[in-house]
């Protein structure tokens, strides 16, 4: 049985294609101006890599900010509850599963079947997102992907007003006119994020299996603050930004095996 | 007033900048002040003769601030005859304070706000609301322009003249004309959930999509901004008469919707782009300038 989690985030659309219960391909487009057909594009070069059509599958899931415009779709996905269902199929053991992408961040409790408990979100402040990374990058006039690096290279954190975006560029650029190192005013912008995270997560109640997905799960900086903030280490799967399509396309294989009783 | 601000066509974000001699004279016999103000956005920087606005210049900050503190400080003696020595004191204020290389001496923003807003409206003034390019601030005031108390977004810029740079770059509107363009509705829409800066942009092009018309975009956006300002002047207390300075003073759809969520009138604001007219944008510098005098006049005495 083939089926399709499509996850329509602010940034990208992520598509993965399930084939009885296990990943045949991935696909994944910026969303720009328009999801619905970034969607498409995703959905296409995924199938494409698996060699399908269309027709093929038997039920399409879609989860994300922008599911409402999402094409083909059979149902949609909360995403904490794809965020679940995904974190407990990679790390069976997983009961918290911390979500950091573009635009917000969320953090998950759930159960061993992969059904949500709790959760907790941050969606009104870009602080605690992606895109504060990205704003704080192009202060420094580093890549985005060779901010993490950066970071590690610090032994401690410059003093940054980390509560805001647009408050921590100005910091930023006050900083880099004092000379300041580059690395520690890294480090500072992961230890803010993480501080936010880690604060989410404790409101869930501490648990030591925590998996981390969404894009900035792909960011070593990151990973390395959140590390030193919750006091463990987390697990993060090998395709961390697929997560919510891959809880979505999970989500369908249940649905259509319940449609077929 | 003279128009030496560039216009540049594609930039609908750029606010004019621009200086003004007022139409008196200085002779050597009086004492020259200047309050320069570093804010986030803009650099404004004013000349007293006596206490008596005389000049003043408003550019973008640049990265660098002392750099910007110079800019701004030569551009308000440009065309006057005087020269940077001339000036007997002068006082820093705004975000960049620390980092103006001229000033005598630095005073918060909240200080020179008061004492600017005072010498603009006079003693009547006790509420004062600051918006600046990334801060709100609700000033108490007493009449001699000092501050009683206060309240400011420490810790978000939500709300605040940076966002409506981003809308005037997306909707391709000029930021002067933005105010204007939000009150062009039928009907006030519901303001927008989320006035994060960082988000405007998505936030705006979601309702976009949802087939909203830009003035509707720019109503829900700005009565959301008004909404959070009236908030910060209910928590510090409202007592007539209120005034608006800062950059956002010049922001009518702003403006009048603080006065329809508070129920009061501000007092009536000054006609910048009058030759001869006060600037509410420049309030911080003329309070800094006026603090630069008192100052002067203390050191003399000593």
């Amino acid at each position: 049985m083939i089926t399709v989690g499509m996850d329509l985030g602010t940034q990208r659309v992520k598509a993965v294609v399930l084939k009885d219960g296990a990943v045949a391909s991935r696909g994944q487009a910026l969303s720009s101006f328009d999801p619905t057909k970034a969607a498409e594009q995703a959905v296409e070069e995924a199938l494409k890599a698996a060699g399908l059509k269309l027709s093929d599958v038997s039920y399409f899931a879609a989860t994300g900010s922008a599911m409402d415009m999402a094409p083909y779709a059979n149902g949609t996905v909360s995403m904490m509850g794809a965020d679940a269902k995904a974190g407990v199929y990679l790390f069976p053991k997983a009961r918290t599963i911390v979500d950091v992408g573009a635009e917000e961040a969320r953090a998950v409790k759930c159960n061993e079947k992969g059904i949500m408990v709790d959760f907790v979100v941050n969606e009104r402040c870009a602080a605690g997102a992606g895109a504060f990374i990205e704003a704080m990058a192009r202060a420094l006039e580093v890549k985005l992907e060779d901010l993490g690096q950066l970071a590690l290279k610090a032994e401690r954190a410059s003093p940054i007003n980390a509560s805001c975006v647009i408050f921590g560029e100005s910091d930023v650029v006050s900083l880099i006119h004092r000379q300041e190192s580059k690395p520690e005013i890294a480090r500072a912008v992961f230890d803010a994020m993480a501080d936010r995270i880690s604060s989410m997560v404790h409101r869930l109640g501490v648990n030591p299996d925590v998996v981390l997905v969404g894009g900035v799960a792909k960011d070593v900086g990151f990973i390395d603050s959140l590390n030193r903030k919750l006091g463990l280490t987390v697990s993060i799967p090998q395709y961390p930004d697929y997560a919510g399509a891959l809880g979505a396309a999970l989500t369908a294989a249940s649905r259509a095996k319940g449609a077929q009783k | 007033m003279t128009e030496a601000g560039t216009v540049k066509g594609q930039e609908f974000w750029r606010w004019q900048e621009y200086h003004r001699i007022m139409p008196k004279k200085w002779t050597n016999k009086d004492l020259i002040t200047a309050g320069v103000d570093v804010g986030s956005v803009g650099s404004k920087a004013a000349i007293m003769v006596n206490g008596e606005a005389y000049s003043w210049g408003i550019t973008r900050t640049g990265s660098n601030s002392p750099e910007s503190a110079t800019k701004a400080l030569s551009y308000a003696l440009e065309g006057t005859g005087l020269k940077a020595s001339d000036i007997k004191y002068i006082v820093g204020t705004g975000y960049g304070r620390v980092n103006v290389p001229m000033a005598n001496k630095a005073i918060t923003e909240i200080a020179c706000h008061a004492k600017g807003a005072n010498y603009i409206w006079g003693p009547t003034v006790r509420t004062v609301l600051d918006v600046g390019g990334q801060d709100i601030k609700a000033i108490r005031i007493d009449e001699t322009g000092r501050v009683t108390s206060f309240l400011m977004n420490d810790k978000c810029a939500a709300g605040t003249g940076r966002g409506m740079e981003v809308f005037a770059d997306l909707l391709q509107i000029p930021i002067e004309d933005i105010g204007g363009i939000s009150l062009k509705v039928e009907k006030e829409p519901e303001p927008v959930s989320c006035t994060c800066v960082a988000f405007a942009k998505t936030e705006a092009m979601g309702l976009l999509r949802k087939g909203w018309t830009k003035e509707k975009v720019l109503a829900a956006y700005t009565r959301a901004m008004a909404v959070r300002m009236a908030n910060l002047i209910n928590r510090v207390g409202l007592e007539k008469e209120l005034v608006v300075t800062g950059g956002q003073s010049k922001n009518i759809g702003i403006v009048s919707r603080i006065e329809v969520i508070l129920g009061v009138k501000c007092l009536p604001m000054p006609n910048w782009r009058d030759e001869g007219s006060l600037d509410p944008m420049v309030a911080g510098a003329l309070g800094a300038a006026l603090f630069a005098k008192a100052l002067y006049e203390k050191a003399q005495k000593a």
